[in-house]
């Protein structure tokens, strides 16, 4: 049985923790997104973007040059870095934006980390004509400098927030604050797998496309399922995206990849599922980075994406009964993970799919030449050249 | 028989509404907020609630979130918070006293231990901003077997949601007076007034109102129709602003009087007033 059940809950997992003003908005929506799913003139709406505008499907490349230097697997790469707006954000966006014009909602407010769902719905925003409100960390505005500018570019409205750590996990405080403050008019476009019910639910339903086609794919190219499917994991969207298509299969083998920052004996990582506890950190109970206090600790991850200290509900859910695995990698082997995929298959990966690229690189030796794993390229790595150079620099 | 009953059936008796600051405990630190409660009881609190600094406290705009950075700096817990509790007790503070606080403080210490040791330190009330009723079943319920009021929020936008949660009140209603975090407003719309008078039409546990209240016309305005005024981030920014002379101990017992002077400054208009 698949979440959430009627009470937003995987398991134990997800719920609806918000201030009461929130609670009917939440409501609404997931009324309004339970309709419109089911609804065929939404569904060819949104499929018609999804082909003419953003770019689906995506292609599913058979990275040969890389499988043989590594001498183990063979490894697929799942395009999602081919999009328009360069990321997976785009396809959630899109729904999210045909949704809030449904509900008659003339603006939007959405929180962005490393500015990809940023710019996506500074995207859509635009393409629907919403006014957009994006908040985001000033430590992350300083890393994800183009970003910042593309959203400018677009028409949107990039709103500093320089409480706590100021980066995603302060962005997505504000976004909810200033939700409850403009509740009635305004949609909260809420970019990863987390947050209160129905968040985690619409998110996965939007994403959901990656696993779907990759299926299709790769049954049609190879008349069997993947033994493996990998993916970066911060709030969890790309991935539980990924993974939903083949949750019911149990031969394939999901792991989820986490950022370990400078290394998990360190309290510089954002390896929430490794080093995390259960417990309430932006709307829902999932697993959190947390002091025995219950106060949410900072993360820290050379990726902006990646850099939260929360976990999508159903993330936690799946390591509960053990469906999927998550591991963690550092910022140097994120690092290193950009330069081989880049030298091999001439594609410069995001940061935060660095960092299920590194992964690749620790497990495909040691796989059989006739296992195949299946790589979710989330975003491309143009927004984090600037972070390589500087990464380079202090390291050469 | 839970203090605020009582409190708020004399003020009802009184026609005196009920005055309620909010503090950050441990902002700028313990001993100062030590010393703070006496004073607001001596200027007119009727009911005094203790906010428990939570690092992502997402119902609070900036006045609070600053005031508890400052409380999270040196590192105040719950278990802090209701150690003060007692203390204050010990030093003959006799308002009523209620815990404030979002739900992942709460569930690491354990719900039950947390509502245990709540009663044992003389709390009256809880209020959770991040509880709506639906998820609230476990502490609703520990809270009433340890005499412990769970105090709901109702907000401008619950509408049909307002019946069900006022069935389930205790100790009084927390009626959120617009949309929006806390933090000071100029002025406020109709629907807070609207909202109170829905409240008071479906229940009569008392109703309070907070969320913005920051200046004398606001508290007369809303005390014309409730039972009770929440002043918090207009409270925290006096204490914020008087910060250094209360850290200073030979300028707190007159820094401790300014702040007090302020709130019953604010009161000063009320009906019934505070004392």
């Amino acid at each position: 049985m698949r979440g959430p059940d009627a009470h937003g809950r995987f398991g134990p997992f997800g719920g609806r923790y918000v201030p009461e003003t929130l609670m009917n908005a939440l409501i609404d929506l997931e009324q309004a997104f339970r309709q419109c799913i089911d609804d065929q003139s939404f569904q060819e709406d949104l499929h018609t973007l999804l082909e003419e505008y953003a770019g689906r499907p995506t292609s599913l490349h058979e990275a040969s040059r890389l499988s043989d230097a590594l001498g183990g697997a063979r490894i697929w790469l799942k395009r999602e870095d081919l999009l328009h707006t360069g990321a997976h954000k785009i396809n959630n966006a899109l729904g999210q934006g045909l949704l809030a014009r449904r509900m008659g909602k003339r603006a939007i407010i959405a929180e962005t980390g490393a500015g990809q769902h940023g710019v996506a719905s500074a995207t859509v925003a635009a393409l629907l004509g919403l006014t957009c409100h994006v908040y985001m960390g000033e430590e992350d505005m300083r890393r994800q400098q183009l970003n910042v500018f593309r959203m400018q570019l677009l028409g949107a409205h990039v709103v500093p927030v320089t409480s706590g750590t100021r980066t995603l996990k302060d962005a997505g405080n504000e976004a909810l604050r200033q939700w409850v403050a403009q509740v009635e008019h305004t949609a909260y476009m809420l970019g990863s797998a987390v947050g209160p019910h129905p968040y985690p639910m619409i998110v996965r339903a939007f994403q959901r496309i990656i696993g779907k086609e990759t299926r299709q794919q790769f049954l049609a190219r190879c008349n069997t399922l993947p033994d493996v499917l990998v993916a970066c994991v911060g709030g969890g969207s790309n991935a539980i995206g990924f993974f939903d298509a083949f949750v019911d299969d149990a031969s394939v083998q999901l792991i989820g990849v986490e950022a370990a920052g400078s290394g998990l004996d360190t309290d510089a990582h954002a390896a929430t599922v490794s080093k995390g506890t259960p417990g309430v950190f932006q709307g829902s109970l999932s697993l959190v980075l947390q002091d025995r206090h219950g106060q949410v600790l900072p993360a820290h991850s050379i990726s902006a994406g990646l850099d939260y200290p929360g976990i999508g509900p159903e993330h936690a859910y799946l390591h509960h009964i053990n469906r999927a695995q998550y591991v963690a990698v550092t910022d140097d082997e994120a690092m290193h993970a950009v330069e081989v995929l880049a030298r091999h298959e001439g594609i410069i990966a995001a940061l935060e799919t660095a960092h299920a690229v590194a992964y690749v690189l620790k497990c495909a030796p040691r796989m059989p030449r006739d296992a195949h794993i299946v790589l979710c390229v989330s975003g491309r790595g143009d927004k984090d050249v600037s972070t390589m150079m500087a990464y380079k620099e202090a390291h050469a | 028989m839970n203090a605020l009953h009582t409190t708020f059936a004399a003020l009802r008796k009184q026609g005196t509404v009920a005055c309620i600051p909010f503090v950050t405990v441990g902002d700028p630190d313990l001993e100062v907020t030590r010393a703070l409660l006496p004073a607001l009881a001596a200027a007119g609190a009727h009911v005094i609630e203790l906010g428990v600094p939570y690092s992502d406290p997402l119902a609070d705009g900036p006045v609070i979130q600053r005031a508890t950075a400052r409380a999270l700096a040196h590192g105040t817990t719950i278990g802090d918070v209701l150690q003060l509790a007692q203390d204050t007790r010990i030093d003959g503070l006799d308002v009523p006293l209620v815990l404030f606080s979002y739900i992942n403080p709460i569930m690491q210490y354990g719900i039950n231990a947390l509502i245990a040791d709540a009663a044992r330190s003389g709390i009256s009330g809880l209020i959770v901003p991040d509880l709506p009723y639906e998820e609230a079943q476990d502490v609703r319920a520990t809270a009433r077997d340890h005499g412990i009021a769970l105090i709901p929020l109702v907000a401008p936008t619950s509408h049909a949601r307002i019946a069900s949660i006022v069935a389930h009140a205790d100790g009084f209603v927390y009626c959120v007076s617009s949309l929006g975090v806390t933090g000071e407003r100029a002025s406020f719309a109709s629907e807070g007034f609207a909202l109170i008078e829905t409240v008071a039409s479906l229940t009569d546990v008392p109703v309070c109102v907070g969320f913005g209240i920051s200046a004398p016309e606001h508290v007369a305005q809303f005390s014309r129709c409730c039972d009770g005024i929440i002043v918090g981030s207009a409270l925290v920014r006096t204490i914020e602003q008087h910060s250094e002379a209360l850290l200073d101990r030979s300028r707190r017992v007159q820094a401790t009087r300014d702040v007090a002077h302020f709130l019953r400054t604010l009161f000063s208009q009320s009906s019934g007033g505070a004392q």
